[in-house]
């Protein structure tokens, strides 16, 4: 049978249908896609059982340790630590990016230089080298070099300890940041540049107002992702004695060997809570920035969520009208 | 409120490739020129030269008193490609042009909105570019271009996406704010009748590397057949590519 003549075929002949009976379109059956289905759910909710009811989690330790006091100050530290390097790291990644596009062959070289070096020291050392760097200049002091100090700190005070470790990684999350930075620079079209300078407006303003709100879009995942990066290196502070989120736990499970797992299980929810957090609000942040990139923006997930219920809902109406 | 465009001896080269060969053109302040030639031939460059984008690999632009040196907002563009604030609505796009002027906020919106009203644009006013259709973007920029009041108005085939009668409309429009403002215009096109309706002059480019083939001034009145065809045939005997 030719191509023409199953189309012919298929086209409805004789008396027209009664009216309503062109709606009843039958959903296309796909066994395999529902066999796929059921085989991982099953699996998924063995593990599940598994992890509930297998008592080496001691679910019953973890409930205990999940709100005590010392951990959310450990988990207080961690979002402070995060939170500052996060917003250093953005800025002086901004400005090395500034650096790596400007005519300047100066400001070229130091910011290339820059985010090579940086991006080539793991962290860890860039800890490490910074505490003991602390430790031979008790008072840190910043200023003109050679010339009077505008800040110090005194190195006895805790302070210090959290300086150092905001310090660490902020000066690397800068190199990174400068590379997605510059990249979301680079995504924005010439002409936009173009025709924000035929507009007569102030070079700053051309930046601020057209160039870098339209780097955004691209921006944005690759800076949360570099973001839920940032906030796990944070357990890493705990080698330069700050007492986060992991150090917490790690000293509290030296204190108490038989609660290891369950306080291993508090801080990986803790991390996890935080995660969702900054996916979260990287999804609405996206969302805002897409504002006049799309034709319409993609809906909301709740909103997504309350369509696909109204959606069974119809179905299941229009199964039991059958 | 216009300047005088002088090119002198222009050539423009993108890499070790020559693009343009030495161009003179001088363009009296508030007179209407149309540049015709076809596709490839170094128009959307000449205007680039003017414009300030392009730097040139010899000779010199002048504006008014003074060379250009970079883009300004003494001379408007509208581009062959838009390039619209995706940002920003429509309306929000012809306010940004008028934020040098230093005008009141509720000044800008009334003269953008006037400004999209007389683009025929009253009712997008609140779209975002990716929400319009090819000419309705084409007409926020001209909108745009109008708005900040330029002394040189260089347009890059600003007609090529709209309709028929949109575009006769367009250019009536732009007749009557030449006419109004007085403004010198430079207007790329690659239709000659076009370019016969609208300009007091018509330069053909064309050739690789793009040189002016022919500078004919377009007397008033009816249409005339035989300058038609004289451009046509400058046009024609032009090896395609
Ligand atoms: N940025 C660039 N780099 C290299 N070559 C370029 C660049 N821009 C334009 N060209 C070349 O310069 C020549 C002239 O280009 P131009 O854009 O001025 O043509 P045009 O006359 O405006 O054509 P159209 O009518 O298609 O817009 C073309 O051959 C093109 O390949
Ligand atoms: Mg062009």
């Amino acid at each position: 049978m030719s191509l023409s003549e199953s189309i012919v075929r298929a086209a409805p002949a004789g008396p027209p249908e009664p009216p309503g009976a062109a709606e009843r379109v039958l959903p296309l059956r796909r066994p395999a896609r529902w066999i796929a289905g059921a085989v991982v759910l099953v699996l998924v909710a063995q593990a599940g059982h598994g992890l509930l009811t297998n008592p080496f989690y001691q679910w019953d330790r973890f409930a205990y340790w999940f709100l005590r006091p010392v951990v959310l100050e450990g988990m207080w530290i961690t979002l402070q630590v995060a939170a500052y390097s996060a917003l250093l790291g953005l800025a002086g990644g901004v400005l090395l990016a500034l650096g790596r596009l400007s005519g300047n062959p100066v400001l070229r070289s130091v910011s290339w230089t820059y985010v090579w070096l940086l991006r080539s020291v793991p962290l860890i050392v860039v800890l490490l080298f910074l505490n003991n760097l602390s430790a031979l200049y008790p008072t840190l002091s910043i200023g003109v070099p050679f010339g009077p100090a505008f800040f110090s700190f005194d190195e006895s005070r805790l302070a210090t300890d959290t300086i150092v470790a905001v310090v660490g990684l902020s000066v690397v999350e800068a190199a990174y940041a400068a590379e997605v930075v510059r990249a979301g620079l680079l995504s924005v079209d010439q002409g936009q540049h173009e025709a924000a300078a035929a507009l007569g407006l102030p070079r700053r303003y051309q930046f601020t107002r057209i160039v870098f709100p339209q780097a955004l879009r691209a921006i944005v995942p690759a800076y949360v992702n570099l973001l839920i990066g940032l906030v796990k290196a944070t357990s890493l502070v705990f080698y330069v004695s700050l007492l986060d989120l992991f150090g917490t736990v790690q000293g509290l499970g030296s204190t108490y060997p038989g609660d290891v797992v369950p306080l291993l299980l508090v801080a990986t929810v803790w991390y996890v809570i935080l995660t969702s957090v900054l996916s979260a609000v990287q999804y609405h942040v996206e969302r805002y920035c897409a504002r006049g990139a799309l034709r319409s923006l993609p809906p909301t997930p709740l909103r997504r969520a309350r369509a696909g219920l109204e959606e069974l809902r119809g179905r299941y109406r229009k199964e039991a009208a059958r | 409120m216009s300047k005088r465009v002088l090119l002198e001896g222009v050539s423009v080269a993108y890499g070790r490739t020559r693009v343009l060969d030495p161009v003179e053109l001088d363009l009296p302040a508030g007179s209407f020129t149309a540049l015709l030639g076809p596709s490839g031939c170094g128009k959307s460059t000449v205007l680039g030269a003017v414009a300030g984008f392009v730097s040139p690999a010899g000779g010199r632009v002048t504006a008014g008193a003074g060379p250009v040196t970079g883009p300004g907002p003494d001379r408007g563009v509208v581009f062959q490609h838009y390039a619209l604030f995706p940002w920003r609505t429509a309306r929000g796009n012809v306010e940004f042009a008028l934020k040098r002027l230093g005008l009141p906020r509720a000044e800008r919106r009334r003269r953008a909105l006037a400004a999209l009203a007389e683009v025929g644009l009253a009712e997008g006013a609140e779209k975002y570019p990716a929400q319009l259709s090819g000419g309705m973007q084409q007409r926020v920029a001209l909108a745009r271009a109008l708005a900040a009041e330029p002394e040189v108005l260089l347009l890059d085939e600003p007609f090529g996406a709209l309709d028929t009668l949109t575009r006769s409309r367009m250019q009536t429009l732009l007749r009557e704010l030449w006419q109004r403002r007085g403004t010198t215009v430079l207007f790329v096109t690659h239709d000659i009748d076009e370019a016969l309706a609208l300009a007091q002059r018509v330069v053909v480019l064309g050739g690789t590397p793009g040189r002016v083939l022919a500078d004919h001034p377009v007397p008033d009145g009816p249409p005339d057949p035989d300058l038609r065809s004289l451009i046509a045939r400058h046009l024609h005997a032009l090896p395609t590519g």
